[in-house]
């Protein structure tokens, strides 16, 4: 939903990474408002994963120019986990197994983590277990994934289910979810995009990694960038994301060789 | 050499039940060597923590401390028999054992005391000699029957003194029951301990090894367990603590056809050295061996698994499969690993593998990702690590708190 006077959520500017010494992110400019669900469409090696990163502050990547602000406040400066108490959101393109780690501990210790940083009270185990009782409808997600460790025996639409019942708990600012759709059959891939709908708020903001118009036909984005050797080359809504399905990316190579010679 | 000579000619002459056993293990240590760098089974001990060891008097020969340190005990099993070997206490009876469970008589001990020592080819092992050289008495028990009570035996320590223990049990055919171990190191103690386990046919038990030692204790223990066909041995051995600790579990099939399943962890710190040598051999078809030792070494310390697995040409089907995995939480600890596998027969399943890594980059970041600070996500996957070992244990072992104990190895500055 557009609104011109909404919220500024978080503001990329001229955004430079690298992994390594292998830049990767050469100058990213991305306004998000509140309100507003965002594609990033682009192929494999665009850097589209690696800006998700490194908004959530991925320790293997460094900053060589540019800024990001979240509600005002400098992001890059924050630690990963200050960015996540702040309402900052990745969901992982491959959420990590962490064996012996339960998963409703795991999820209760992130939830009030986020909660103390908003002012909450922290949950004891009873009442967190009713939360996130509720949560799990949401993502219609069999109860019997808490009691295992985190992610791990999951199969990957499991996984991913359980990335969005994180969202659902933390109630983010900003969510970006890096191919959230990848793995998915079309009834997970529904239940993940009902999901994402209902989390979507007025105050909110999610940005979709995909590439594929087939999550865009559940959640339908006010606007679709196209990423290409870490820049975004074009941005458009809806339309666009049809576009790229129906003529791929070759044209991708000429606008980037015009934007280099500009 | 002097100081294993001064040692024995420090003990008391032989006497009591074990007069000749003492004979025996004296007459040995006489007649051979202490362990050096060279032998292959001392190659990376401290050699100086067990010189440092014999240094010190027999608990049994010192007077009662006056304060004696059982914070640490929680509260004796509801449901289960609790029974604490005590230097200070001359002989083992009333324990009000319960049916199922008796001691051994006279004939008995003499005949099955040290058999399964012998079966297990180790009575010339030097942790054995040093324990036979200078114990006074053995806890030795017959078990029959299942839903029998737990058994909790505490191996209570004395500061400045060397304690050597000793435990022989026999289950009989059928019998099953759980024992919860625990051995408590204090300050400046050397424990010496030794274990027999005789399992008849069809005999389980789910044996859990809780070692903590605390502020410069050593601990030298030994295990020899015989199985009959169709029995199974779980061992679950917890380590954490010593200034010096060795647990070696010798187990073997004497005719194949049972299972044994071995879970060890060991967590160690500062400058600790934390050994874990374990040897199984099939002598017949079918044997299973399920193994998974884990080892966490932080600051300066040292972690070592030897596990040697013997599958001679008699032990075809033998299906085995044992898996080292370590975790070096600083750059200044070391980890040595050598899995060690002799296979004759030719129709096996032997498998074997061992990773040194370090707390995984990708699990840390996710668990940022989600707001938990480093030192919380720390904490999380290293329980994480720990929970598989621990969840084995003897249901009993909750009380003892062993995961928190471990979790202050963690520094706090990750």
């Amino acid at each position: 939903m557009i609104k011109q006077d909404s919220d500024l959520l978080l503001e990329i500017s001229d955004l430079h990474a690298r992994v390594e010494d292998q830049p990767i992110l050469k100058g990213v400019n991305l306004t998000i408002r509140a309100g507003e669900i965002h594609a990033v469409m682009g192929r494999n090696g665009s850097g589209k994963s690696t800006l998700s990163k490194v908004i959530a502050g991925h320790p293997a990547y460094t900053i060589t120019s540019g800024t990001v602000r979240f509600e005002g406040k400098d992001l890059l400066s924050m630690e990963p986990e200050e960015r996540a108490r702040s309402g900052v959101f990745l969901g992982f393109q491959y959420p990590v197994e962490i064996p012996g780690v339960s998963n409703l501990e795991f999820l209760r210790v992130a939830t009030n983590s986020r909660r103390v940083e908003i002012g909450e009270e922290e949950l004891d185990t009873f009442e967190f277990e009713d939360l996130v009782k509720e949560r799990l409808h949401m993502v219609q997600m069999n109860p019997a994934f808490l009691d295992r460790s985190v992610n791990e025996g999951f199969s990957g639409g499991e996984k991913k289910r359980n990335e969005i019942l994180q969202m659902a708990l933390l109630e983010p600012t900003v969510s970006i979810l890096d191919e959230t759709d990848s793995g998915l059959d079309i009834d997970a891939l529904r239940v993940v995009a009902n999901g994402v709908k209902k989390l979507a708020k007025a105050n909110t903001a999610t940005v979709l990694i995909t590439h594929y118009q087939r999550l865009l036909n559940e959640v339908t984005p006010d606007f679709v960038h196209v990423m290409d050797a870490g820049r975004i080359l074009r941005t458009g809504n809806k339309e666009l994301a049809i576009e790229l399905e129906q003529t791929g990316y070759d044209w991708v190579d000429k606008a980037s060789k015009k934007k280099v010679e500009n | 050499m002097a100081i294993e000579r001064q040692w024995l000619s420090s003990l008391p002459l032989p006497n009591g039940a074990l007069e000749a056993v003492q004979r025996r293990g004296r007459e040995l240590l006489r007649s051979s060597s202490m362990p050096q760098n060279s032998q292959e089974e001392w190659r990376v001990t401290d050699i100086n923590q067990l010189n440092n060891l014999l240094a010190l008097p027999l608990s049994y020969a010192i007077n009662k401390p006056l304060n004696t340190n059982t914070n640490r005990w929680p509260n004796e099993p509801v449901n289960g028999l609790r029974i604490v070997l005590d230097p200070h206490e001359s002989s083992i009876n009333n324990l009000g054992l319960p049916k199922g469970i008796s001691m051994l008589s006279a004939l008995e001990l003499e005949q099955n005391l040290g058999h399964t020592l012998e079966q297990c080819s180790c009575k010339g092992d030097w942790p054995v000699a040093i324990n036979h050289a200078s114990a006074n008495q053995v806890l030795a028990l017959k078990i029959q029957g299942r839903d029998l009570p737990p058994i909790e035996l505490v191996i209570k320590s004395t500061p400045d003194s060397f304690n050597p223990t000793r435990v022989l049990l026999i289950l009989e055919e059928k019998a099953r029951i759980d024992l919860l171990q625990v051995i408590l190191g204090e300050n400046n103690s050397a424990e010496s301990h030794i274990v027999e386990i005789h399992l008849g046919q069809e005999a389980e038990i789910n044996h859990g090894f809780l070692a903590l030692g605390d502020n410069q204790s050593r601990l030298l223990s030994h295990l020899a367990i015989e199985q009959e066909p169709r029995s199974h041995y779980s061992f679950t051995s917890i380590q954490h603590g010593w200034s010096l600790g060795r647990i070696e579990p010798h187990i073997v099939q004497v005719h194949g056809q049972a299972k044994t399943t071995l879970k060890g962890l060991q967590v160690s710190s500062d400058k600790q050295q934390l050994a874990t040598h374990s040897y199984v051999r099939f002598n017949g078809p079918d044997g299973q061996l399920d193994q998974l030792q884990k080892a966490a070494a932080e600051g300066e310390s040292h972690c070592i698994f030897n596990g040697a697995v013997d599958v001679p040409r008699i032990a075809q089907k033998t299906n085995a499969a044992q898996l080292s995995r370590n975790l070096l939480l600083s750059k200044r600890a070391r980890i040595d690993t050598k899995p060690e596998l002799k296979i004759i027969a030719d129709d096996v399943t032997c498998t074997h593998g061992a990773t040194v890594t370090q707390l995984q980059a990708e699990e840390l970041f996710y668990l940022r990702s989600r707001g938990i600070g480093p030192n919380q996500a720390t904490s999380l996957l290293f329980r994480g690590y720990c929970q598989d070992i621990i969840e084995t244990l003897p249901v009993e072992a909750n009380r003892w708190d062993c995961l928190n104990n471990l979790m202050s190895t963690l520094p706090n500055d990750v």
